[in-house]
């Protein structure tokens, strides 16, 4: 079986951008689970709302929906609602669901909604030609704050935790196979699953250097079940940036109480 | 008693007190009684946004003949407090009775009126009832004094106590407290109307909320969201306890975080191909207002109520008003069709519900029913036809290749859904090709924008089957009288109070506007008056913009209440010889 998972729109994205393999990732990983027979393509709708991420439903010859700025995660709850046979993703950025529209993402965890959240976290804001986001360092220099960030980024797979997601992980866009399987994990999850991906942006803040000298899978013990040593396990004293599956426990799910 | 028209017997009677003192409850009561006595009925809800204290005040009109709108003067007032009589002195009759609780009494000696202290508080407290059913002994009281044998009053009381909060034999021996209560003062029984029984045949009462609820029902509603806002928040309410009786797999209400979510999640509920509606105040319409867009470009079917509230911002958050017809016409930044129906009370808000339901999934854009305050929460008594559900029906896909924005003769599209084999279905924000794919190519931009204007023909020849002006009074009268939304019932209630013929022109469509129709309805006029609860005489403006009628008169109100039919007819009055 093979799936015809590209349309005919020309990529834009800059040559040479992450999103590509984001977009190669998640094409491997629906054409696998479809393949195998664990989901059927007409069932997934990929969302997502606005931002360089949000390109890539063009590039998807699938069930998609390019919601508004902020507001994809709404969106696809209330597909998942409306039929629960559905598989729904939503693509976002970190300015997209960090900044914008952050408030759904809590709510979305704290119902444990059957939903998948991939996010493309290039700590600034791109198509808009260079913001700071809610995840870029303090002291970033971006067009609004040419002096240099003075807030604290946040830590979203903590945030997560702590509102009630019960999939929570962090991945590598340059990194296509764990990436992959990561999605795979996400989407056969049942309840929110979270995936934080660490996309560099080669236009305005090229972190690739950074990422291939810190990046550090999580163990294969850590324990996923377990929440507090999850949470702390997100960040580390040495400047490592740690990746992989943090946490994953089963609860109700909205949709399965509504 | 009112002589509005010849022999007609026109009653109003108002409950008063603090929040928290059943203030609601005793005028749905005494509402009750009104359409068990045969009678038809109209009841105001008056409150501040507060949960204890404040003033509320119930107030309930009931005829023989239809009561479009409650009047002010008073024939008689249960006052659980001293303020609730003194506030309403002036609406008082000179041969109205006060019933007043008794620790109160005293305060109200000034009065003219008759007092009649009643045990309200020591009834309840004795009785160990809870607070609330303070009123009850009031409404036991009035039925005294409007003739009703005690017999008769205890079957009312039997009646209209049902599921009531503290249970119905509590409140029965409250309400027959005060019937003995208020035969032993001496008071004489003042008029009686006939008792047909427990039976009332004239409707049912009926919010403008829960019949615009009913009407998304009728068209088959499967989703609705909410979340809480004076005056929208009894639509959800009562949707809500409708999904709690149904089984599982029938309605689904939910109320997320916010007014926002309320919109995104009902875009990609009817994306995924379930019918739903939302309901929200104008001002969580206005946090609506980038989604409500996104239903136009990417031809979402919703059905939304919209109701008005007093603003701008909260502004006084529990008065009606009608200052936001200029805004929801124009809502959502863009240009795209859009259906906005404005009914005048509960009979036509049902209607209007399940039109909006309707044609919105019809024509793939969004549908709105516009209310204020005054509709949504007043009860008047109604008729609705028989509870059938004709399931809104759309342009289905029938296989092949499948293209969601794909050029047709009507410019609408096949729906499929997601789930679909063989149709990739996208939804999309952007501006698109006829596949969804985002596009801003100047041919393509322009042509999906004809392609989404063609709808507005179709929806124009639908609206033409419909109601959407009315005419009431003298059609032929040389004044007309130009009204819209929930105007409309002290507008026809002042007419009775008038007397001269006058033309009674009611628009219900706002978009499309019925420009033909109204043009019609107002050919011959010599003089015609515009009456709306706003400042700029929104409608008067728009009526301008479309037809090029200009109205001679206004009279608008922007006091965050309700006009009152009397003051209204001497409104028209002075505007018809001004002195």
């Amino acid at each position: 079986m093979s799936l015809e998972l590209a349309s005919y729109a020309k990529i834009n994205w800059c040559p040479g951008c992450p999103n590509n393999q984001i977009l190669v990732a998640f094409r491997k990983a629906v054409t696998e689970l479809c393949t195998a027979g664990t989901l059927r393509e007409e069932n997934i709708v990929a969302g997502a709302g606005i931002g360089c991420h949000a390109k890539i439903l063009d590039y998807l010859n699938m069930n998609t929906f390019n919601a508004l700025h902020g507001r994809a995660l709404p969106a696809i709850e209330g597909m998942k609602a409306a039929n629960p046979s559905l598989t729904v993703v939503a693509f976002s950025g970190d300015g997209d669901s960090y900044s914008e529209g952050l408030s759904h993402l809590v709510h979305a965890a704290q119902r444990n909604s059957d939903i998948n959240v991939f996010i493309h976290d290039n700590q600034i804001f791109a198509l808009t030609t260079g913001q700071a986001t809610a995840t870029s360092p303090r002291g970033f220099k971006g067009l609004t704050r040419p002096t240099g960030s003075i807030e604290e980024p946040i830590d979203p797979l903590r945030l997560m935790m702590t509102s009630g997601a019960t999939f929570v992980a962090r991945t590598y866009a340059g990194e296509i196979e764990k990436t992959k399987e990561i999605m795979k994990a996400a989407l056969l999850h049942k309840g929110m699953s979270f995936v934080d991906i660490a996309q560099p942006c080669i236009t305005f803040f090229d972190t690739r250097d950074f990422y291939k000298e810190h990046i550090t899978w999580l163990p294969s013990d850590h324990d996923v079940t377990n929440q507090d040593a999850a949470y702390h396990a997100t960040k580390r004293n040495d400047d490592k940036v740690p990746m992989g599956i943090f946490y994953r426990v089963e609860r109700p799910t909205f949709e399965e109480q509504l | 008693m009112d002589k509005a028209k010849e022999n007609v017997l026109v009653f109003t009677v108002a409950v008063g007190g603090a929040a928290g003192d059943g203030i609601k409850e005793g005028g749905l009561h005494l509402a009750e009684l009104g359409q068990r006595l045969g009678c038809f009925v109209y009841l105001s809800t008056e409150y501040p946004s507060l949960i204890r204290g404040g003033h509320n005040f119930a107030r309930v009109t009931y005829s023989e003949d239809i009561v479009h709108a409650d009047h002010s003067s008073l024939d008689a007032v249960i006052a659980i407090n001293a303020e609730s009589a003194l506030l309403h002195k002036h609406e008082l009759k000179s041969d109205a009775v006060v019933f007043v609780d008794q620790p109160y009494a005293e305060q109200l000696k000034e009065l003219p009126q008759r007092v009649v202290s009643l045990p309200m508080s020591s009834a309840v407290k004795e009785a160990g009832a809870p607070h609330a059913a303070g009123p009850s002994v009031g409404v036991g009281a009035y039925c005294y004094l409007s003739g009703l044998s005690r017999d008769e009053a205890e079957a009312m009381f039997r009646a209209i106590f049902e599921d009531i909060l503290g249970g119905a034999q509590m409140n029965i021996a409250l309400a027959l407290r005060g019937y003995d209560t208020a035969k032993e003062s001496g008071l004489a029984p003042r008029v009686a109307l006939r008792v047909e029984g427990a039976c009332a045949h004239t409707g049912i009462l009926l919010e403008g909320n829960k019949a615009v609820g009913m009407g998304f029902l009728s068209a088959g509603l499967e989703y609705y969201f909410g979340y809480p806002m004076t005056p929208s928040s009894s639509l959800l309410h009562f949707l809500a306890k409708e999904a709690a009786k149904r089984e599982k797999g029938g309605l689904k209400v939910i109320h997320p975080e916010d007014e926002i979510t309320v919109i995104n999640m009902a875009l990609g509920v009817a994306y995924a191909g379930k019918r739903v509606a939302i309901g929200t105040a104008t001002g969580g319409f206005a946090l609506m207002q980038e989604a409500f867009s996104f239903a136009g470009i990417s031809e979402v079917p919703l059905a939304i109520m919209v109701s008005q509230r007093q603003g701008p911002a909260t502004g006084a958050a529990t008065r009606t008003a009608q200052g936001d017809l200029r805004f929801v016409i124009s809502s959502g930044h863009g240009e795209f069709p859009r259906i906005v129906i404005a009914p005048g009370d509960p009979e036509e808000a049902h209607t209007a519900g399940r039109i909006a339901l309707m044609l919105a999934w019809k024509f793939q854009t969004p549908a709105i029913v516009l209310l204020d305050k005054q509709l949504s929460e007043n009860f008047q008594t109604s008729v609705i036809g028989e509870n059938t559900v004709t399931p809104a029906s759309y342009k289905t896909y029938s296989g092949g290749e499948y293209s969601r924005f794909r050029f047709t003769d009507d410019g609408v599209s096949p729906l499929a859904f997601p789930g679909t084999a063989g149709a990739k279905v996208k939804a999309t924000s952007y501006e698109h090709d006829e596949f969804g794919i985002a596009a801003d190519d100047p041919e393509v931009v322009r042509k999906m924008q004809e392609k989404r204007w063609k709808k507005m023909e179709g929806i124009r020849a639908d609206a033409r089957k419909e109601e959407t002006v009315k005419v009431y009074g003298d059609a032929g009268a040389e004044t007309a009288v130009v009204f819209w939304g929930s105007t409309k019932g002290p507008v026809l209630e002042a007419a009775k109070i008038f007397g001269a013929p006058l033309r009674l022109v009611q628009v219900l469509w706002m978009e499309p506007f019925p420009e033909e129709e109204v043009t019609k309805a107002l050919s011959g006029a010599k003089r015609i008056i515009d009456v709306e609860a706003n400042h700029n005489a929104q409608f008067a403006g728009l009526l301008r913009e479309k037809t090029g009628i200009v109205c001679d008169e206004k009279i608008l109100k922007y006091d965050a209440r309700p006009f009152d039919p009397a003051t209204l007819a001497e409104d028209i009055r002075s505007k018809l010889s001004p002195s």
